[in-house]
């Protein structure tokens, strides 16, 4: 990969444990600025405790986080300076249930930021549109499909104006038939040029919009290459298994 | 106290109750319509027990007048003091905590006529403000006494309903770069307010039963002027109408507070 530019989000050895269960362990990564990486393996391999790690919902033991020159794991971090930098989606949307779909996109930046609610309005207004849900505005999540609600979440973090965006496994709760319509989002999001973590276990987006995948089972890394190679020759021989019971 | 057995019964059972409930209601304000309107119309010829009742209800409404008043102002402090400590127990400080949550559980374990006491005799007659002396009469007393057990109360609720906001929308707010107090008051309050509003009323309908407490601290409110109207009526008989009165007060009162706590308990129920 083109190492011109400094990564945006440099992940070095870093370890995490829950208890006694070690779930990182001794993890490095690095995202280039405006390249897509995705990371796959089975479940309960650390990726989500990885992505949580980046923007310090998880605080590691041990190993240093840089995202933007910002270091993550600093004693006295600036977690508010960190998460307008980093915006994540979740695995179950959790947008906000008492406001319409307009309203937990503008809520942060007229809040938090103290936009101008003007401006804001009209930039949440393009940004639904932008996941193509124009007309579903004044909408409550309950009345939105899951993948509608998905789309929602992930123009709610993008109004925040992120440098990176965190995804976890956004589409694992979501019907065959809308998977595809948030991928199709957050693919046209890394076309733009948005740095994107994916954490998914969908094979075929991965390959098709990573520049380079990870492989991590039991909480290490086990292999990275770009999709290409990766997909068509795992030289780890757990990557061969994996791919092999997934495809 | 009799009416939180009643409220209870209403609750777990059918409309059949609910039917039964709704005639007593209707019993209870006949019964306290009867007294002013026997006053208007009958002639004072004879004194029957209608003829005394009618005389002494207004005094007996007076005091129960301040009951209400007294359960008001005490729902105010209550739910504004319950509703801080609530979030205190919620914090991520552990002294706040602690603290919030030791307090909780000092009033909530205290009944509610050892606060009364406890009020009345720790608390001064008058307190000093700068050059002024502002008298603590004992109907604020009891006000304070009374608040305190709300505390406990509203303070468990807000835990309570905290608790069962999933801890994700915390994390969604995390994200989203909102500071906790913003979370509380914009997020997780909000989506609170419903389920927090049945056991609230709940608790309030429980403090209007308490109000007459106050009677041993000697505040005028309903029981105190009962008790004084049948010690200066002198007569044995009027002892049941006279605290039939006062009942039917407090029922015609709490009632339909306890029927709509119960309808929203139903509604929220259903949609959750």
């Amino acid at each position: 990969m083109s190492q011109e530019t400094p990564p945006i989000v440099r992940i070095t050895d870093i370890h995490k444990s829950f208890g006694a269960a070690e779930v990182l362990k001794g993890v490095s990564m690095e995202v280039p600025r405006g390249q897509t990486v995705c990371i796959i393996g089975p479940s309960g391999s650390g990726k989500s405790t990885l992505l949580r790690c980046v923007n310090a919902l998880v605080t590691v033991d041990k190993g240093s986080i840089t995202v933007d020159g910002e270091d993550v794991t600093a004693s006295k971090l600036d977690k508010l300076a960190l998460r307008r930098k980093v915006g994540m989606v979740f695995q179950q949307y959790n947008l906000f249930p008492h406001r319409t779909a307009l309203q937990n996109v503008m809520m942060a930046p007229v809040h938090v930021l103290k936009q101008d609610r003007a401006s804001t309005e009209a930039h949440a207004r393009e940004l639904l549109r932008k996941v193509r849900l124009e007309g579903k505005e004044t909408a409550y999540p309950g009345e939105l499909s899951g993948g509608q609600q998905q789309r929602v979440a992930i123009a709610r973090s993008l109004a925040m104006s992120p440098r990176v965006m965190l995804f976890d496994e956004v589409t694992a709760a979501l019907d065959p038939e809308t998977v595809k319509e948030v991928l199709v989002t957050i693919r046209e999001l890394a076309e733009e040029g948005i740095t994107c973590l994916i954490v998914t276990h969908e094979m075929g987006f991965a390959r098709e919009v990573a520049q380079k995948v990870y492989f991590t089972d039991h909480g290490r890394i086990l292999e990275a290459a770009p999709p290409d190679e990766f997909f068509a020759s795992p030289r780890h021989e757990r990557t061969r298994e994996f791919l092999n019971q997934i495809l | 106290m009799k009416l939180d057995v009643a409220h209870k019964v209403v609750g777990s059972t059918s409309s059949k109750s609910q039917a039964w409930m709704a005639t007593l209601f209707m019993m209870s304000l006949g019964f306290a319509l009867l007294v002013p309107l026997h006053a208007a119309l009958a002639a004072p010829a004879e004194r029957g027990w209608l003829d005394i009742l009618a005389q002494w209800a207004p005094l007996i409404f007076k005091g129960f007048c301040l009951n209400v008043a007294m359960s008001l102002v005490a729902v105010v402090l209550g739910t504004l003091a319950g509703g801080a400590l609530g979030i205190g127990q919620c914090a991520q400080t552990v002294w706040v905590k602690r603290i919030s949550w030791l307090v909780t559980e000092f009033f909530r374990n205290s009944p509610t006529l050892v606060l009364l006491f406890f009020c009345m005799y720790l608390l001064p007659f008058q307190v000093q403000i700068g050059p002024f002396e502002v008298p603590f009469p004992a109907w604020a007393k009891a006000i304070l006494g009374l608040s305190l057990s709300k505390t406990a109360y509203v303070s468990e609720i807000v835990r309570g309903a905290f608790a069962s906001i999933p801890s994700t929308q915390w994390e969604a707010a995390e994200t989203l770069a909102f500071s906790r107090w913003q979370t509380i008051r914009m997020i997780i309050l909000p989506q609170c307010l419903k389920r927090m509003l049945p056991p609230w009323m709940n608790a309030y309908a429980i403090m209007i039963m308490a109000t007459p407490l106050a009677s041993v601290l000697g505040v005028n409110e309903g029981l105190t002027f009962t008790r004084a109207a049948i010690t200066a009526v002198g007569r044995p008989d009027m002892l049941t109408p006279f605290y039939l009165y006062l009942l039917a007060l407090f029922f015609i009162y709490a009632y339909p507070i306890s029927a709509w706590t119960i309808r929203l308990e139903r509604r929220y129920a259903v949609r959750s």
